[in-house]
């Protein structure tokens, strides 16, 4: 067992082991002190219980789209629509956040989180569908979907569901209600909470129910889950749906927790971290969780970062990438760890556009 | 194509040329600067596609393309403001691009990463890397590339202003579109690279090296999405902007699955993108139509979900049949 477990863990743990060393170069290299840049990274995300609420915050959204991703590579499809259907579960979630009023807390949060997460369901859900029905690469359509959710909640941002109090001239909601707001206790924010719960939910579900096993089938091999009689269009649809519903979740943590309300622009970029929470998770949904707070520690540090020594925030997407590098191509690390060459972790999608 | 085919292709072009005709005669000044914004948004497109096409032809998925300009332009934008050149940017443009290409050859063809995966880590690296480095006080300082007047061509009227008075990037583009052309279905070169994206086994055995091929191909096709870099930084915009590709080069891999792999088709689908693209520009500027802007800028991304999922039901469309294997020696 623990043999086991340290082979699947040294892959991420030295990507970001050597992520964070070039990160200290790139510094060095920019006139920086990379001890005392990285000091100021940690004491930003761990610090006080500030610094620990702003981590858990970060990480809470990170997690729903890396169990997005993590959700679809099982199906053997990339779910690389994280952002619309985050996007999408954002604004809803604060449409019904804002709009109705009067409520109790316990009806009114958990019906704006199901629309958000309903939401992202659907958006997700188009993209399986056609992938099922028509062979429609699902990269191709999560990609142009994103650009639609873009506009589309843009649009509602801008328009029928303006914050019109004041001079308020940016593109955005009012504030959620109260009722609808999920609350912090200690240094703890609820959304987190919610989203561990979430994990093992996914991990009970894919390792321990037999719709898991079939998703887990379909991955592997699509013609021999076919032959065995599973219906692999089904599959492929809900995969997708559960993915985007996941997404859809975070959006509405987002927008319910963190932000208060929906803004156009704000949580750009979000949707796409997903996947490299997914890879450094090794597509499991317990092991989203460190990955995720690793990287939420980051990005709440980053402020500090720049303030104390003047180190660019984007250092951190560098790192991102670099750890993604590193992960993805799992062969340079056994090379210099010599660890035994083994097929089995490499992570392995659909192949082709066009194939169903 | 079949005689069926090419009668609806010339219909289709008289149709399209007598309603360009229509508006030209309503209101010359727009319809001008619409179809010279279409070919100004279609050379992106065309040459991120071209990118695509050489890649997926030689059987690797190619989904860093974004990445590809992102790092491009920055490279090309940077050079031309440090040393003066325009000339000198344009080529670290295509020589970042080369070196991006060979990156993801080394990862998709040499270590067998995924390749989805492979693109994907281009594309995230290529954001960090630009906004790390971006330096807002850097401008241009010389001005983008300026439009040239093919002589007595770029009189004419309405034709003139859209094609023959354009920026020299604009012009090698079509230029590259013939050569592309000839390249992947008139030469030997070309034959290989199809024959290692349908079936590497077999032109394994009649002694082509494949695996080196797609390395050089990927390598290659690189140059091209840099070109793409330098033609966004110096020639489109004139300066750089942190994710300033916006999506481009993945709207580049929709337009050459549209155009079906071939040059000429994927220019087709990139005047049709580039279309949508300026029109909504110009629904923006003068508020002619009660359409909201965002659901004008949705319409290039739905018909491409609609095209995509067609051409699935048509079955129209066949991709290589090697397309996001990465190939091991047997």
């Amino acid at each position: 067992m623990s043999r086991s477990v340290l082979r699947v863990v040294a892959v991420p743990v030295m990507a970001v082991v050597f992520g964070v060393f070039i990160g200290a170069l790139l510094i060095i290299s920019q006139g920086g002190s990379p001890a005392e840049a990285y000091r100021a990274l940690l004491v930003g995300g761990l610090g006080d219980s500030d610094a620990v609420l702003r981590t858990l915050q970060k990480a809470t959204p990170l997690i729903f789209g890396g169990l997005a991703v993590a959700f679809a590579f099982k199906a053997g499809m990339f779910n690389i629509g994280g952002q619309g259907q985050l996007l999408v579960g954002a604004v809803f979630a604060a449409g019904i956040g804002f709009g109705i009023d009067g409520l109790p807390v316990y009806i009114h949060l958990p019906a704006a989180l199901i629309v958000g997460a309903v939401a992202g369901a659907l958006w997700g859900g188009i993209a399986g569908t056609l992938k099922a029905t028509t062979g429609a690469h699902e990269v191709i359509v999560t990609i142009m979907l994103n650009f639609v959710a873009g506009n589309l909640t843009d649009w509602l941002a801008a328009n029928p569901w303006k914050d019109n109090s004041g001079s308020n001239i940016v593109a955005r909601t009012p504030l959620v209600e109260n009722s609808a707001t999920i609350p912090t206790i200690g240094a703890v924010p609820v959304g987190f909470v919610l989203a561990v719960s979430v994990s093992i939910a996914c991990w009970l579900v894919l390792e321990r129910t037999s719709y898991g096993f079939e998703v887990r089938s379909v991955g592997h091999n699509r013609y021999a889950a076919q032959y065995s009689g599973m219906k692999v269009g089904w599959i492929m649809s809900s995969t997708m749906a559960v993915s985007g519903l996941l997404a859809g979740l975070g959006g509405a943590v987002e927008s319910l927790g963190v932000d208060g309300r929906f803004e156009a622009g704000v949580n750009v970029g979000l949707g796409f971290e997903g996947i490299t929470i997914a890879l450094l998770a090794r597509a499991n949904p317990l092991g989203v969780i460190p990955a995720a707070l690793l990287v939420g520690l980051m990005e709440a540090g980053a402020a500090r970062m720049q303030y104390k020594s003047d180190v660019a925030p984007e250092l951190i997407d560098v790192i991102q990438a670099l750890i993604l590098f590193f992960v993805a191509a799992p062969i340079i690390i056994r090379w210099l760890l010599r660890i035994r060459h083994d097929d089995s972790d490499q992570l392995q999608l659909g192949a082709g556009w066009g194939k169903s | 194509m079949s005689t069926r085919q090419k009668r609806l292709l010339y219909a289709g072009l008289t149709a399209l040329l007598l309603l360009i005709w229509v508006f030209y005669s309503a209101n010359d000044l727009q319809t001008t600067a619409v179809l010279a914004g279409t070919v100004r948004a279609a050379t992106l497109l065309a040459l991120g596609a071209m990118c695509g096409m050489i890649c997926e032809r030689s059987g690797v998925v190619n989904i860093g393309i974004e990445g590809q300009f992102l790092l491009s332009a920055f490279a090309a934008f940077t050079v031309a403001s440090i040393t003066g050149s325009l000339f000198i940017g344009t080529v670290a443009g295509i020589g970042m691009g080369l070196t991006m290409g060979w990156l993801l050859a080394a990862m998709a063809v040499g270590l067998r990463v995924d390749q989805i995966i492979a693109g994907t880590v281009l594309n995230i690296a290529a954001l960090g890397l630009t906004s790390f480095f971006y330096d807002r006080s850097r401008s241009l300082g010389i001005g983008k590339y300026t439009n040239i007047d093919l002589g007595p061509l770029a009189d004419i009227p309405l034709i003139g202003t859209v094609l023959f008075s354009r920026p020299p990037l604009t012009y090698l583009t079509m230029a590259l579109l013939f050569v592309v052309h000839i390249a992947l279905f008139r030469s030997v070169w070309g034959m290989r690279t199809r024959a290692i994206g349908e079936h590497p086994g077999a032109a394994d055995t009649v002694g082509i090296d494949v695996l080196r091929l797609r390395y050089f191909n990927v390598t290659l096709a690189g140059g091209l999405a840099g070109l793409g870099g330098s033609y966004l930084a110096l020639e489109a915009v004139g300066t750089f902007s942190r994710a300033m590709s916006g999506g481009r080069g993945f709207l580049a891999l929709a337009v050459m699955i549209f155009g079906r792999r071939t040059p000429f088709g994927a220019y087709a689908a990139a005047l049709f993108f580039g279309f949508t693209t300026a029109l909504q520009n110009q629904f923006q500027l003068n508020n002619t139509f009660d359409i909201p802007p965002q659901f004008v800028g949705m319409l290039p991304f739905v018909v491409t979900i609609v095209v995509v999922a067609l051409s699935g039901l048509v079955g129209s469309m066949r991709d290589p049949a090697a397309l996001g294997q990465s190939y091991e020696k047997g």
